[in-house]
């Protein structure tokens, strides 16, 4: 079938707008929903027809679906527009949501979802609260998704009206896509906030691998993005798992299939049994190969993802997909199959499309600098290129063998005559330099290199810079290695034409410097221009192992295409996770009992991502494995006693973990710096935000150059009271550290208070008496511990002391067996805590009683016992 | 996360907007201006498909003379997305009848809009079946404005068979004579080097399906195929039966297919949707009976003259016969003409590609036909590039001949009714990319 409604978009006329505005109140219904089709072909062109907002929603009411649907599209469009206008709708929709027909239903929550104008938000909770429990699953499966947009639009709503335990409770849903709906709102909700909304437990597990068989392709796509954020509890609950996502490698949809393959790789870092493990890789290559004969886009996606895979390029292949392809056999070329590698390259190398003849000669050379066994065997081939005589390729090929010459130097000069017949050919600027630096270089091997140079030097001022620099020097090492007549001549030559005749600042510079060195010292000039040059290496293995992983856990997302982490390129999940921060501040500081609580919770989650040991040992080797080769990834096992504070995944390989601790009376933060990047990182600086206690730096953070592989322990001292931030007391100590090559990290540590107890903390017994009746029962906390169990008095007074809680006092009752301590503690100026511990010794339970003038400081306090005497 | 979408566009190859509908709230509807200017406007169209402007992402495919863009700001899972676009252009074209193009967006937006709000919602997509859209989503109030006004309304349960766990067949069907069609297609990708050694072979197969069946079948397929003739003896205890077996390397169904229960028993069963699908995809790699073979020569004499041989070979039995066989030869671009001798067949230069090309109509089995040509070129002034030589391509059709040797054993029909069923069977052979080198 197909329709006519192009006539709608042919109105052009003058009074258009009024026309149209009398054809929506006509009283026939064919004219008016026709008027309706001239609006929305209008609004689509991009003309303006917010004006006939009125009216347009004036045809609301009607019996017709089409009619209503096509209203409802427009005031999707205008509604943000017209704020006021936009309330007229909001009757209609309500009476709708109540249609006895689901469709209606459905579509009044789903487009009342999408009008973001805070008003309509307020009609939408109630009929949201009702279509969430719809005897419909149709309508439920709408709503859910209306709860995603609700909590866009206004987060606490959604809370305060429990939309959140509603959504959890769909999970168990009769219907899978109901389900699957829930699970999508879920996880974006969750991606939003640092609080743990949505929690994959052993109960929602079963139920979403049950939903999974049942429900649509897309459900499935859902389900599985969210199994991959859940982490296993054991091996066997991870082997479930993956028992149960495996038969989805087989599906139609790649999407699917891309997500399975990243929950399998997530679960198998747990599964231990290399058999298991080989027996994964070895399903889940194959779908991986098949989703290349996928359309062209969704290759790229998959390829870009993969990376993994042997196989030609196609004479016809898009540019893309080509281009992707050749970087993967680059990866994958290895001493074995080197020969066929080439012989594909060379191949490609005499294709029309010149970018890809460029890349590919550029890949025959990488070929060479990653393989040194191979690199002869790539020699000849580049020769045999560079005599087919084809401009671009010649210069292609010179550019590249310049960079193996880096590689293995004093290995090939053999080669260099026939680069030397090539020389008039040389048009672009990389080429002829790459070949001057080469004649520099082994000016001493080659007869006629002044000759040569001498060529160049002709058109030195027309040249571009990056010549012009590479001429100055290889003349001048001419000069160190020949230093006869003709060298001499030539070098005042380039020298004067560099320092007089140019603008560029590098090449004066740098003229300058050569010539006041060989002026006042030819050996020393040798030195440096003739010295040792460092080796390159093979860069075709850049991603970082950490960057790895997390690009792993985000397979099939636009991260694994971009190959860059989520946050670098998408900004509103920082913003929001800063703004939540926010928030959770100010709740605490209404809510002292609770007030350290969401901080620690911040830390943990911090934390846990790189704390799991040996984690880049987990990922899989399928690649190794499609070639049969044994996938041996070394095994790094990694020992920390100080909690992380910026895993390596989120600090693009630099690790920070760190604590503050007490030593020698003073407060200091112990850290721990570990580079685990590409990079040697050096120039480390901190900062401190504001803080209840002032924490900051009393030196400058002295970090020695940290190469790649290494860590390093530091230990910063810190004074009290410099920043203080104002407000209700807390432990959120936000620290930014930033270094020379990396951006500055932000991250969140918790303040222990037990670091702050000064030594002055000792009270007289009488003294502590008077104290305590002195300050009010209004200003004494209780608070049960009751997971704490002290099995012997004495160590615990041992190690309260040993954090300046002093002990003052012992009583024990004889009837109950409960044993009363006494202890003082003050944080410096003259905070003072009284402290009374009253437990039965070897069972849990202690009921700790703070009495201070300071009442805001007491739930630290707390904290701070609870964790001494747990441990 | 799963979004897939925050806005989608369609656009024409001027970049003017046909229809857009914006999902969240997080890109500006002005992104698409972005789009014009940095992609469609430079010569990056085409490069790659997945492109980053200022924080947003584009993921564009290009279908007939439409682009279609989908913006995100997000970390979007860019499989589904461009997954839903190849979903959703498939939905259209069973609505519009086969042609999706700008003039059929232009004539259907009404229709365009309303399933665009159907399938995705917030950036998720939702069910996709045409099948089951079109039972509450159709277009008959724009054919017949005065017939029916009340019968708009879809059938009650349509809602609960959109979310329903078969959400891709509705239910009470009924035909008189209950029919499958099954077509085997395979399409054979062969990479050959000039000494004739195999660089790259493979086969993509599908299995068509064409159901004409009543009520709530369910269906079960079995294939001569290692691991699923292996399973069935080890459960009947028994064993197999010899004759050729194949070994897939990978299987994908359509979702209509019960997965787990493919995983655990080894067996094809499913309810059918109904009328054409595709049914299931696979792959193989070994065992690969090519059905021609190409020994090419070509000479160049002197700077004006060329020779070309092409001798072709055809494999299958000698009882087949090979339909619409087309051999192309690239030759240089100054090509002035070219004399042929065939044995079969007709042969002509095309100089808009830049071929010899040789037609045989009908190509028997077991037989070898050759061409040969004397090509004359145009002496050029310039200095000649050495010719880059592309490989020689090949198409063709096999019917009743697979490459890969698969053969359908049994398909069994059962339904509650119990009526027979008539199962027909074709298959049929073709070229996917067949190139041999020069």
């Amino acid at each position: 079938m197909s329709g006519h409604d192009s006539k709608y978009f042919t109105t052009t006329k003058k009074g258009e707008i009024h026309e149209l505005k009398e054809e929506l109140n006509s009283q026939y219904k064919d004219k008016k929903k026709d008027a309706v089709k001239k609006v929305i072909a209008a609004m689509t062109v991009g003309k303006d027809v917010s004006m006939l907002f009125t009216d347009v929603v004036n045809c609301m009411q009607t019996e017709n679906l089409e009619l209503k649907k096509l209203v409802y599209l427009y005031l999707i469009n205008y509604a943000k527009s017209q704020p006021d206008l936009a309330i007229l709708a909001v009757n209609t929709f309500v009476k709708d949501s109540q249609d006895p027909n689901p469709l209606i239903r459905a579509l009044a929550v789903r487009t009342m979802g999408c009008i973001r104008v805070d008003k309509i938000t307020e009609y939408l909770c109630d009929p949201l609260q009702r279509c969430l429990k719809d005897d419909d699953p149709y309508v439920r499966k709408t709503a859910a998704i209306c709860v995603a947009k609700l909590h866009d639009i206004n987060a606490e709503l959604v809370e305060d009206r429990g939309f959140l335990e509603i959504l959890k409770d769909l999970i168990s849903d009769s219907n899978p896509m109901v389900v699957a709906n829930a699970v999508a709102a879920l996880a974006e909700i969750q991606e939003g906030t640092t609080k743990i909304i949505f929690e994959i437990t052993n109960h929602t597990l079963f139920k979403l691998l049950a939903a999974l068989n049942e429900c649509t392709e897309w459900g499935q796509v859902f389900i599985l993005d969210a199994l991959s954020r859940y982490k296993a509890k054991d091996v066997r609950d991870a082997e479930n798992i993956v028992e149960r996502v495996t038969p989805r490698l087989q599906h139609a949809n790649c999407a699917v299939v891309l997500s399975a393959v990243k929950v399998i790789l997530q679960q198998m870092e747990l599964i231990t049994s290399t058999d298991v493990v080989r027996n994964l890789c070895k399903k889940m290559a194959p779908p991986l190969v098949t989703l290349i004969s996928a359309e062209p886009e969704i290759q790229y996606v998959a390829l870009r993802n993969i990376n993994l895979i042997v196989f030609f390029c196609k004479y016809n292949d898009p540019i893309y997909v080509k281009m992707e392809k050749l970087e993967i056999m680059i990866k994958l070329a290895s001493d074995r199959n080197i020969d066929q590698v080439l012989l594909e390259f060379k191949e490609y190398a005499t294709e029309v499309d010149v970018d890809f003849v460029r890349k590919a000669v550029r890949a025959i050379g990488r070929c060479a600098i990653k393989l040194e066994r191979a690199a002869e065997r790539c020699i000849s081939v580049l020769l045999e290129l560079i005599k087919l005589k084809v401009n671009y390729v010649v210069q292609e090929a010179i550019v590249v063998i310049k960079d193996i010459f880096r590689r293995y130097p004093n290995t090939y000069e053999s080669i260099i005559a026939t680069l030397c017949e090539n020389l008039d050919n040389l048009d672009e600027p990389e080429a002829k330099a790459s070949m001057i630096w080469i004649i520099g270089e082994y000016a001493e091997r080659i007869d006629n290199a002044d000759e040569l140079l001498e060529g160049f030097l002709e058109t030195f001022p027309e040249e571009t810079a990056q010549v012009q620099l590479q001429l100055l020097t290889a003349t001048v090492k001419l000069f160190l290695k020949k230093p006869t007549e003709g060298p001499q001549q030539m070098i005042q030559v380039v020298l004067n034409n560099a320092t007089q005749e140019t603008d560029n600042p590098d090449l004066r510079d740098r003229a300058y410097i050569y010539w006041r060195l060989l002026s006042t010292d030819p050996e020393a000039a040798k030195d440096v221009v003739l010295a040792e040059k460092p080796t390159i290496n093979d860069d075709s293995n850049m991603l970082e192992p950490s960057l790895l992983d997390e690009l792993l856990s985000n397979i099939a997302t636009l991260a694994s295409v971009y190959h860059k982490p989520p946050d670098s390129f998408v900004s509103r999940v920082r913003a929001t996770v800063q703004r939540d921060d926010d928030e959770e501040y100010a709740a605490e500081s209404l809510d002292p009992e609770s007030s350290s609580a969401p901080v620690s919770e911040i830390t943990t989650s911090v934390a846990a991502p790189g704390g799991v040991p040996g984690q880049p040992a987990a990922v899989p080797d399928i690649l190794g494995d499609l070639m049969g080769l044994d996938g041996s990834a070394d095994q790094q096992p990694m020992t920390r006693s100080l909690p992380v504070l910026l895993s390596a995944s989120a600090g693009q390989g630099l690790q920070i973990s760190g604590k503050l601790v007490r030593r020698n009376g003073q407060v200091v933060y112990s850290l721990m710096f570990e580079n685990s990047s590409q990079i040697p990182l050096d120039g480390f600086m901190i900062q401190f935000n504001k803080n209840t206690f002032g924490l900051a730096a009393a030196a400058p953070l002295q970090v020695p150059p940290l190469v790649p592989g290494r860590s390093e322990s530091v230990v910063l001292p810190m004074v009290m009271y410099q920043n203080v931030a104002p407000g209700p007391p807390n432990s959120l100590l936000q620290v930014a550290v930033k270094n020379n090559q990396q951006p500055v990290w932000y991250f969140n540590d918790k303040i222990s208070i037990e670091a702050l107890f000064g030594e002055d903390g000792k009270m007289e017994r009488q003294h502590f008496l008077e104290t305590w009746k002195t300050i009010p029962d209004s200003h004494e906390f209780i608070k049960e511990l009751p997971s704490v169990c002290v099995n012997s008095v004495e160590s615990a007074i041992q190690k309260l002391q040993a954090t300046n809680l002093f002990f003052i006092a012992r009583r024990s009752q004889k009837e109950s067996r409960q044993e009363l301590l006494y202890l003082s503690a003050k944080v410096p100026p003259n905070i003072v805590f009284l402290v009374e511990l009253a437990t039965v010794v070897g069972t849990a339970g202690v009921k700790c009683a703070v009495k201070t003038v300071s009442p805001e400081m007491a739930p630290l306090l707390f904290d701070a016992l609870e964790a001494l005497l747990s441990t | 996360m799963p979004v897939a979408a925050s806005a989608i566009y369609f656009l024409n190859l001027r970049g003017d907007v046909l229809i857009n509908r914006l999902y969240r709230d997080d890109v500006g509807g002005n992104m698409v201006d972005a789009f014009r200017t940095h992609i469609m406007q430079t010569k990056d169209l085409g490069t790659c498909p997945v492109r980053q402007i200022g924080g947003c992402s584009f993921l564009y495919m290009r279908i007939s003379n439409v682009y279609i863009v989908i913006v995100v700001s997000s970390n979007a899972n860019a499989a589904c997305a461009l997954k839903f676009v190849v979903e959703a252009v498939a939905l259209f074209k069973s609505y519009f009848g086969g042609a999706f193009d700008e003039d059929a967006i232009r004539n259907n937006f009404v229709l365009i809009y309303e399933l665009l709000d159907e399938i995705m919602d917030f950036g998720y997509p939702q069910n996709l079946s045409p099948e089951i859209l079109k039972l509450y989503i159709t277009q008959e109030g724009v054919r017949s404005p005065f017939s029916k006004p009340i019968d708009t309304r879809p059938p009650a349960n349509a809602t609960l068979q959109v979310t329903g766990a078969v959400g891709w067949r509705r239910e009470g069907l009924v035909y008189k004579k209950n029919e499958v069609f099954l077509d085997i297609v395979e399409s054979v990708n062969l990479l050959m080097s000039q000494k004739g050694t195999i660089l790259r072979c493979d086969v993509t197969g599908k299995i068509l399906m064409k159901c004409f069946l009543s009520g709530m079948p369910d269906l079960k397929l079995g294939l001569n195929d290692k691991i699923g003739l292996e399973k069935e003896a080890q459960v009947k205890a028994r064993p197999a039966k010899s004759g050729k077996t194949i070994e897939l390397d990978d299987v994908t169904f359509h979702q209509c297919v019960n997965l787990t229960r493919f995983n655990s028993e080894k067996t094809v069963s499913f309810v059918p949707p109904d009328g054409e699908f595709e049914l299931m995809k696979y792959r193989i790699t070994e065992g690969i009976n090519l059905p021609f073979r190409v020994f090419p020569s070509i000479k160049e004499l002197g700077r004006t003259r060329m020779e070309v041989n092409v001798k072709v070979k055809s494999l299958f039995g000698s009882k087949m016969f090979a339909l619409g066989v087309v051999v192309k030869v690239p030759v240089p671009k100054q090509t002035a003409k070219a004399s042929f001798q065939v044995t079969s067949g007709r042969a002509k230069y095309n100089a808009s590609v830049d071929c010899l090309l040789w037609k045989i109509r009908k190509f028997p089995g077991q037989a070898e036909l050759t061409m040969s040509a004397e090509v004359e070129l145009i002496s050029t002034m310039v200095e000649r590039k050495s010719w880059t030589r592309p490989p020689i391509q090949m198409e063709f059709q096999v019917p009743m001949f697979t490459a890969s040797g698969l053969r359908v054993r049994f398909l069994k029909v059962w339904e509650k009714s119990g009526y027979s069923t008539v199962e027909w069977v074709r298959y049929i052979t073709r070229a996917g990319s067949y190139e041999i080198r020069c």
